[in-house]
């Protein structure tokens, strides 16, 4: 019974950590890796819907009676990750341009340069 | 011939999406302009036989991969979806019309292939969250936009640095923002067992009262507001409009946030439908608030700003806030406004943008002090601007006019108190826009130019594309029957839908 | 049994994901979020998501930790100590949280066989009938690439646009402070100014090992490319472990001779062809008669099109993503080497 939502919490626990590292934290590395973390705990979320009990693999096999767990949500989620991917990338390249053209990458450094041009 | 018309929807898409990867090996600095302009052309007259059709005949569903729905994903252009699409291709097309000469003045010649992929991409999938008939499908193709719309607004770094901080700002709101997306669609997924919009729509009302709904209807309806730039969650346009080259700025305003108002009409009235939205979760109350503080408190905010872009971003996160009073309305009536106002905004807007990107141009700044005097230097331009303004405002003959006519009886309709103050709100607010648009024109027209000031008036490749969207505009205003025409079926159709 | 692996590789999640949090050294937290993108990978095994379990490991612990540490290369690792607690972002945080908390309540039993998800008619046409009309057994290459082979399209485009933007973004001049010319005249010249430029030259090793390991690397690479139809894998997975292997060639050889072999031209070719292929096979469906991305009328027997149609467009996706990937790391690499020169 008390694990029948488990893996929503451990969700809703790695969703916190991440938004609060995104929202808290001044540095723009670090604010990535909360948003990477944040992207992380929805792929966890959309998996444990598709878990069937005793289940294996979507993949056909020849053993009798195999319950397979359902293959949308791994699809789903495939395409996420490879999103998430894309925006670290695109999210990373700017850092590294930020760093250029201010000399930091620390959020309130940078808001005190941005007035001295 | 009927081989084009029966795959329409989807070549709508993909004739960009192929454009773009082209697009991405062209050199040199009219080619690669050149070809986008011609595939959002195209594009563009996709939208306007689908819009036809639907008209003519009612919804069109495409089955992609030819697997019927729910298992695969369809394409359904039904008359709000074409009614958007026309709008996105067509703004698209128009400010394609101006780039060559603005953009080259702004982004290094070699680098104007991936821009205009870029662009291509952002087109692509703003169109293709408009027709897609699939939950999931509308996640993959906001991240196209999204992510090419990052990649845009940071192209405007070379004038200012500050266009890299504001890109960054706008892709870590923006991922949150899709990412509340991506869970809401998953909680209803958890729920019907299905993806396709209709499906889920069907299965709502049966399981519309449990937890899970209730909190996906807060996560897709928070997760839109951050894109949409709703009050509070606007703190990244601003920013984003400001430092952008002035064509993105241009082609955004007209675009992106409207595909996000369509994002939310399309959840409210298709998904959860009005009962469930208006009578269960209280959305009205919600909204209705958020709507007028934008409304107001933006204009006032906009008054204020030094820099001419940033003053139409503050303006444009208001006229957001009018969008949002008549969506939160659920009446045929607000909801006509709501679309119509999408229409004429983005016409005036994107008219405004053009203008401001061609005083650019001329003086290379946009900061209000520095273009004193430029009424004299550039009469055509300016004169575009001040009618532009009086867009904005809603002065009759103008769009902006139709649209707040069309909201303020549809507030009046509500017959009670609250539907007065509404009225006296959007009254006010528009006075504010008097005061913002007046302050500019007095000084550009009536404060000195300062010493030695250079530009003259803007090339005709410039001006002519502006005096489309400013001419448009009043054409608009004073022939209504095609945006008003169009505004009302579509919210026939979706009131009518459930 | 496995209740406490998954329970156990749960609460390692959570202890990770508080030290990212709480540590200072950004390499550590990088390192840190790499190890929970490897621990969800293993869970997502324990859960029967193997698909998803090897792009996580390939993507989430590879790829973008290299990604992440490159960017440490070039912007300093070391984190400013937070003044205070963060009152407003710990109350939205908590409130998020909240919201799908009071969600899971009602939400259907985890594993359970009667949830709307398990019993709805996707599910069954995924599960019973999709091996038979399309003839491949991994249901999720079959869902992907043909079910919803449009999602796929467009993920393959999203890839394509982050490969641009990072040439995009990364390639514009840079701009020279004034900090850095007092630091270059005084002779006290930036330590990773030409890392990356020759490589790891004297270090034996890596150039034997690497040498022994690259060609199995790209022929995985390949096995996973053409086994997705039978087990776990598919464009995705092989795309980024072909890009693995070039990248470890040009960490261990240096950049200037992997783009020699690969110059950035041919990568952009690369990049916009996968898309267009995928693309060319939705077209192609399209001019024989089919709806776009319609593999049934690509052969006589419906069957054996959707066996060309998903080999076809898992290729297209193979070869965006290797390329893209080497683009991205060309472009930070790039940075990286030039740094203080113009790179254009």
């Amino acid at each position: 019974m008390f694990f029948d939502h488990f893996n929503y919490w451990i969700v809703v626990i790695l969703m916190m950590i991440g938004l609060y590292t995104v929202m808290s934290r001044s540095n723009l590395v670090k604010k990535m890796i909360g948003l990477s973390l944040f992207q992380i705990s929805v792929f966890l979320l959309y998996i444990s819907m598709g878990k069937i009990e005793g289940g294996t693999a979507p993949i056909v096999s020849n053993a009798p009676d195999v319950i397979y767990s359902n293959p949308l949500p791994h699809v789903l989620i495939l395409t996420a990750i490879v999103v998430g991917v894309a925006t670290t990338a695109l999210g990373l390249a700017l850092i590294v341009r930020i760093k250029e053209a201010f000399g930091s990458v620390d959020e309130e450094e940078i808001l005190s340069n941005e007035d001295n041009l | 011939m009927t081989f084009f018309m029966s795959h329409a929807p989807v070549l709508a898409i993909i004739i960009p999406l192929m454009g773009a990867p082209i697009c991405a090996l062209f050199r040199g600095k009219t080619a690669p302009w050149l070809f986008t302009l011609i595939l959002s052309g195209i594009a563009f007259a996709y939208s306007i036989d689908l819009l036809i059709a639907v008209s003519a005949n009612g919804p069109i569903s495409y089955e992609i991969g030819g697997w019927a729905p729910p298992y695969g994903i369809e394409y359904v252009a039904d008359p709000l979806s074409a009614f958007v699409m026309v709008i996105i291709s067509g703004i698209s097309t128009g400010v394609l019309l101006y780039a060559k000469d603005s953009i080259a003045n702004e982004v290094p010649t070699s680098r104007l292939g991936f821009f205009f992929a870029a662009y291509l991409l952002a087109l692509t999938g703003m169109m293709g969250i408009t027709v897609t008939g699939d939950a999931f499908n509308i996640f993959v193709f906001l991240e196209i936009t999204s992510l090419s719309s990052y990649v845009l607004i940071a192209m405007g770094a070379r004038q200012d640095r500050r266009a890299l901080t504001a890109a960054f700002q706008y892709l870590i709101i923006g991922t949150i923002g899709a990412t509340f997306i991506l869970i809401g669609v998953g909680l209803l997924y958890v729920m019907t067992g299905t993806l396709n919009i209709a499906d889920i729509a069907d299965k709502f009302d049966s399981i519309s009262d449990t937890r899970p709904i209730r909190a996906a209807v807060g996560f897709l309806i928070v997760g839109i507001a951050i894109k949409l730039a709703m009050f509070p969650f606007h703190v990244w346009l601003p920013n984003a409009y400001s430092y952008a080259p002035n064509i993105v700025t241009a082609f955004f305003a007209g675009t992106a946030t409207k595909v996000s108002v369509y994002l939310l009409i399309r959840f409210i009235y298709t998904v959860f439908g009005a009962d469930f939205s208006f009578g269960t979760v209280y959305l009205t109350e919600l909204l209705l608030p958020l709507g007028v503080i934008a409304a107001l408190s933006m204009s006032v905010v906009a008054i204020f700003q030094d820099n001419l872009k940033r003053l139409l971003a503050f303006s444009s996160v208001a006229q957001l806030g009018y969008i949002t009073i008549a969506i939160a309305l659920a009446t045929e009536a607000g909801l006509t406004a709501g679309i119509l106002h999408i229409f004429n905004h983005a016409i005036v807007k994107t008219g405004l943008f053009l203008t401001v990107g061609a005083m650019f141009f001329a003086t290379g700044t946009t900061s209000i002090k520095a273009l004193a005097g430029v009424g004299q230097r550039m009469p055509m331009t300016s004169f575009g601007f001040v009618l532009g303004g009086l867009g904005l405002i809603g002065i009759p003959l103008t769009p902006g006019f139709i649209s707040k006519w069309y909201l303020i009886q549809a507030v009046l309709e509500r017959g009670d108190y609250i539907g007065y103050g509404l009225a006296i709100a959007i009254l006010l607010s528009s006075i504010f826009a008097v005061i913002y648009i007046w302050r500019v024109v007095e000084i550009l027209y009536f404060h000195p130019s300062p010493e030695g000031a250079k530009g003259s008036e803007a090339p005709l490749s410039l001006l002519i594309p502006c005096w489309i969207f400013i001419l448009g505009s009043f054409y608009f205003g004073i022939e209504t029957s095609f945006n008003v025409g169009f505004a009302e079926q579509a919210a026939q159709f979706l009131m009518g839908a459930r | 049994m496995e209740e406490f692996t998954d329970i156990f590789l749960m609460l390692l999640l959570v202890a990770g994901s508080l030290a990212v949090l709480y540590v200072r050294n950004l390499f550590v937290a990088t390192m840190l979020l790499s190890a929970v993108s490897f621990l969800m990978a293993l869970l997502f095994v324990t859960l029967d998501a193997v698909d998803v379990a090897f792009t996580e490991a390939a993507v989430g612990a590879g790829i973008s930790t290299v990604l992440y540490l490159g960017t440490l290369a070039l912007v300093g690792s070391s984190e400013r100590p937070a003044a205070k607690l963060s009152v407003i972002p710990l109350l939205l945080a908590l409130s998020v949280g909240g919201a799908l908390i009071y969600a899971t309540f009602d939400m259907p039993v985890i594993g359970a066989a009667d949830t709307p998800v398990q019993l709805s008619n996707l599910t069954k046409r995924f599960v019973e009938i999709s091996p038979i009309e399309i003839g491949i057994p991994n249901m999720v290459t079959s869902v992907l690439a043909s079910y919803r082979g449009f999602d796929t399209f467009g993920e393959t485009t999203v890839v394509f646009t982050a490969a641009i933007g990072v040439l995009l973004i990364l390639s514009q001049k840079h701009v020279r402070r004034p900090e850095e010319d007092e630091v270059e005249q005084s002779g006290l010249k930036p330590a990773a100014k030409d890392h990356g430029q020759v490589g790891s030259p004297h270090d034996l090793i890596p150039h034997v090992v690497s040498k022994v390991l690259i060609p199995f690397i790209l022929l995985f690479a390949f096995y996973v490319q053409f086994h997705g139809d039978f087990g776990p894998g598919g464009g995705f997975q092989a795309g980024v472990i072909m890009a693995a292997g070039f990248i470890l060639y040009s960490l261990i050889f240096g950049l200037h001779i992997t783009k020699k072999l690969l110059p950035l031209r041919v990568v952009e070719l690369f990049l916009a062809f996968g898309v267009l292929l995928y693309g060319g096979v939705g077209v192609a469906s399209m001019i024989k008669g089919g709806n776009f991305l319609d593999y049934n009328v690509l052969s006589a027997d419906p069957v054996a099109g959707q066996h060309l149609g998903i080999l076809l467009v898992e290729l297209g996706v193979g070869i965006t993503v290797t390329a893209a990937m080497l683009a991205i790391f060309y472009g930070f690499a790039g940075r990286a080497q030039g740094r203080g020169k113009d790179v254009n």
